[in-house]
């Protein structure tokens, strides 16, 4: 028997029940992981969470997020430096720079570029617009204008449509531009491509050729000089207006003391003569029946 | 016998249960060394669902990954000496082999080869209410066996059906489901001191392991270092251990005698140490590397430099010749095996159709004994080791592990015991609610 009293023996092979009980805990897979993948992660996340939500560190973070991101982004490589615009007309570089309202020199990850291709292209004038930044620090605005076809008399204003009908700009008086034709009535701007149809089908009465007037939204009417008229239907008004301008060439219509060619029925041309003119055909018609009676 | 069915039942749960889990620990507690194995079973025969052993027998089920050998501690003639010495020793190979698997095992299956095993052949019989042989008929049978009084102090170790008889025709392996009148059977049933399998659990115990199975060690070595065709035909597998032989006799695969003699190696190295005034440790040395038990004129001139740490250069300086120590062995290992002649005659080794007698245990390892053995055993004598198992490393596939690799092949192939077998209802106490449970589930 081993003596109570004497020392443990220098050197036990056999391990001791402590030992021996901790390698089996140790062999055990759920405390093994436990403490292997448990503990540490834990530590980290408690750790972290404590270090992150102090307001101080938060601060001292975001100053240094900030210093980073400045150090970068205020490299000259990466300076914007003046924009140059190309394809637009003076007022509308002028226009494009004013509503952008850039201070430069700044840097390129301020710039919002997304933002001010939507600002440059919500303008009327621009058809479209490609930005991009240029080596040498130049952010470069390609525009397309829109060209001024026709111009548009509403109730209280003047203004200047593309071929398409979309708004360019707004003028003072009709003299600015006296070479575009004119149209009128309300809903006319939905209806700029069939105007301009009709407007090179009326070539030939050009030089009488007061404008266009919108009807009810539906159809047109094209207006002469001496007041006179056509009212065109609303479908293939184009052949009913060469029908009209057939009968001018043929029988000298237009130069007649006439004031509406309806041509809104196209198998029934109505013709309305002006008031003078009424009066002389029922005094001839007074006349002839006078004469027959007689 | 309530009592011992149940505990016996209880470790074999234990031992379902570890196989569930998949890790068991093997320990063979020897008075020399303590082995530790531990298997996993995880190998493609575990999911197998036909029946039948399997290919390579059935080892294929299973995998040594860790093991681990001490020198024992406390234990002498296979018996727990000194508890604490024992349970530090068992401490140090546990922990060994737990590191070198890598795996935690909670579940250990035990063989000592102490404790005095005495066999005794049981025989029952009973009437047959259907004709056809069914589990309960079985059960029934075995319960039927008139049990010995072995004694208070005696615990039954193993319990197995060896022999089955239907009417007149013997001989069956397995009697369900054939027909006949009257069912007989032979049972084999071991006990041993139930003092020291009491000290070996309680060891354990306080090793934080759980008991799932105990054999003896004689039975485990005869598993593995018998041939097939050695256990069908009969033969007996003597295991020279370090405190003890144990003998164990098998045939038709049936341990059917079991017995141990209370002498091994270390009385050999005694012998030397007295015979030569050198410790213990010197003569085991000597013993190992040295040994041998038949003399030739050659070994008149080996001289072994037997030392001494005494300071008095003559008596540290002294020389014996090889021949003079295989003098000193010769006589213990005669004695030995004397021994088991008797036990063999005794067992009536001598009524069996083979007479085949494989040597093993780490005794079996001197030299000269294939030589010296069959004088006294008679010819047919081998030298045994134990089967290969997948991944047991090759210091542990030596003869002195048979007890413990044939702890392994039968925590994987259990043989049926008399526990594995419902209890019959008649056993039950006449009124108990499980009688009324078991005869509802009996009978419908």
């Amino acid at each position: 028997m081993r003596s109570l009293s004497a020392q443990a023996p220098r050197r036990d092979p056999a391990p001791s029940r402590v030992a021996y009980r901790f390698q089996r805990l140790w062999l055990t897979p759920v405390f093994r992981s436990l403490v292997r993948t448990g503990l540490p992660s834990f530590a980290l996340v408690v750790g972290l969470g404590a270090y992150l939500t102090d307001e101080a560190t938060q601060d001292t973070l975001d100053a240094a997020i900030a210093d980073l991101r400045a150090s970068v982004a205020e490299r000259p490589e990466f300076t914007v430096n003046l924009m140059a615009i190309d394809g637009a007309s003076d007022g509308l570089a002028e226009d494009i720079r004013e509503i952008l309202s850039l201070d430069f020199p700044l840097s390129s990850f301020d710039l919002d570029i997304d933002a001010i291709h939507e600002r440059v292209s919500g303008l009327d004038a621009v058809a479209s617009a490609r930005l991009q930044i240029r080596s040498g620090g130049i952010l470069s605005v390609e525009i397309v204008e829109r060209v001024p076809a026709v111009v548009w008399r509403t109730a209280d204003m003047l203004e200047l449509l593309d071929a398409e009908g979309r708004r360019v700009a707004a003028i003072d008086s009709r003299t600015e531009r006296p070479d575009l034709p004119l149209l009128a009535g309300v809903g006319a701007d939905a209806a700029v491509p069939q105007a301009l149809d009709i407007l090179a089908a009326a070539a030939p009465l050009a030089d009488r050729l007061r404008g266009l007037v919108r009807m009810g939204e539906r159809r047109w009417d094209v207006v002469l000089d001496r007041d006179q008229r056509i009212q065109l239907p609303e479908t293939a008004p184009i052949i009913a207006l060469e029908k009209v301008i057939a009968l001018d060439k043929a029988q000298d219509l237009l130069a007649r003391d006439i004031s509406v060619i309806d041509m809104r029925n196209p198998v029934r041309p109505t013709l309305r003569l002006a008031e003078p003119a009424l009066e002389e055909l029922t005094r001839i018609r007074a006349i002839e029946r006078g004469g027959q009676n007689r | 016998m309530t009592d011992l069915y149940q505990r016996q039942r209880a470790m074999r749960n234990m031992r379902l249960a570890a196989m569930q889990r998949g890790v068991v620990a093997i320990l063979d507690l020897g008075t020399s060394k303590i082995a530790c194995l531990i298997l996993r079973f995880d190998g493609p025969e575990t999911f197998r669902d036909s029946d039948g052993i399997g290919s390579l027998a059935g080892q294929s089920s299973f995998r040594v990954i860790g093991a681990a050998t001490t020198r024992s501690r406390g234990v002498r003639f296979g018996e727990i000496d000194a508890m604490a010495e024992t349970e530090r020793a068992t401490r140090t190979a546990v922990q060994a082999a737990q590191k070198m698997a890598g795996v935690r095992v909670d579940h250990v299956i035990a063989c000592f080869s102490g404790a005095r095993p005495r066999s005794y052949g049981l025989a029952g019989a009973i009437d047959l209410h259907e004709g056809m042989v069914t589990d309960t008929d079985v059960a029934r049978v075995l319960a039927a066996c008139d049990v010995p009084d072995y004694g208070d102090d005696r615990e039954v170790l193993h319990a197995q059906p060896v022999n089955f008889a239907l009417d007149h025709r013997s001989g069956l392996n397995d009697p369900r489901g054939q027909i006949g009148n009257r069912l007989a059977c032979d049972m084999h049933m071991l006990t041993v001191d139930s003092d020291v399998i009491g000290n070996l659990i309680h060891c354990i115990r306080r090793c934080d392991l759980e008991l799932a199975g105990v054999a003896s060690s004689a039975y485990a070595s005869g598993i593995s270092s018998l041939v097939e065709d050695e256990q069908e035909l009969g033969a007996a597998c003597v295991d020279l251990g370090g405190g003890s032989t144990g003998i164990s006799i098998f045939i038709k695969k049936h341990m059917i005698y079991a017995d141990s003699v209370r002498l091994g190696g270390e009385h050999v190295t005694q012998d030397i140490s007295k015979g030569f005034q050198i410790p213990l440790a010197t003569a085991e040395r000597i013993k190992t590397f040295h040994g041998g038990v038949i003399a030739t004129g050659m070994d008149d001139r080996e001289m072994i430099e037997i030392g001494g740490q005494t300071g008095d250069w003559e008596h540290d300086r002294r020389t014996v010749s090889r021949a003079e120590l295989i003098g000193i062995m010769r006589p213990r290992v005669e004695e030995i095996l004397e021994e088991v002649r008797v036990r063999l005659d005794a067992a009536g080794f001598e009524h069996l159709p083979s007479q085949q007698i494989v040597l093993t245990g780490g005794a079996s390892q001197v030299p000269g004994l294939d030589a010296l053995a069959p004088r006294i055993l008679g010819q047919q004598v081998r030298m045994g080791h134990p089967l290969r198992v997948q991944g047991l490393p090759q210091a542990a596939t030596g003869a002195a592990f048979s007890s413990a690799v044939g702890l392994c092949l039968f925590a994987a192939h259990p043989q049926d015991e008399w526990w594995d077998f419902e209890v019959p209802i008649e056993r039950y106490p006449a009124r108990s609610l499980r009688r009324a449970v078991k005869w509802f589930r009996d009978n419908w």
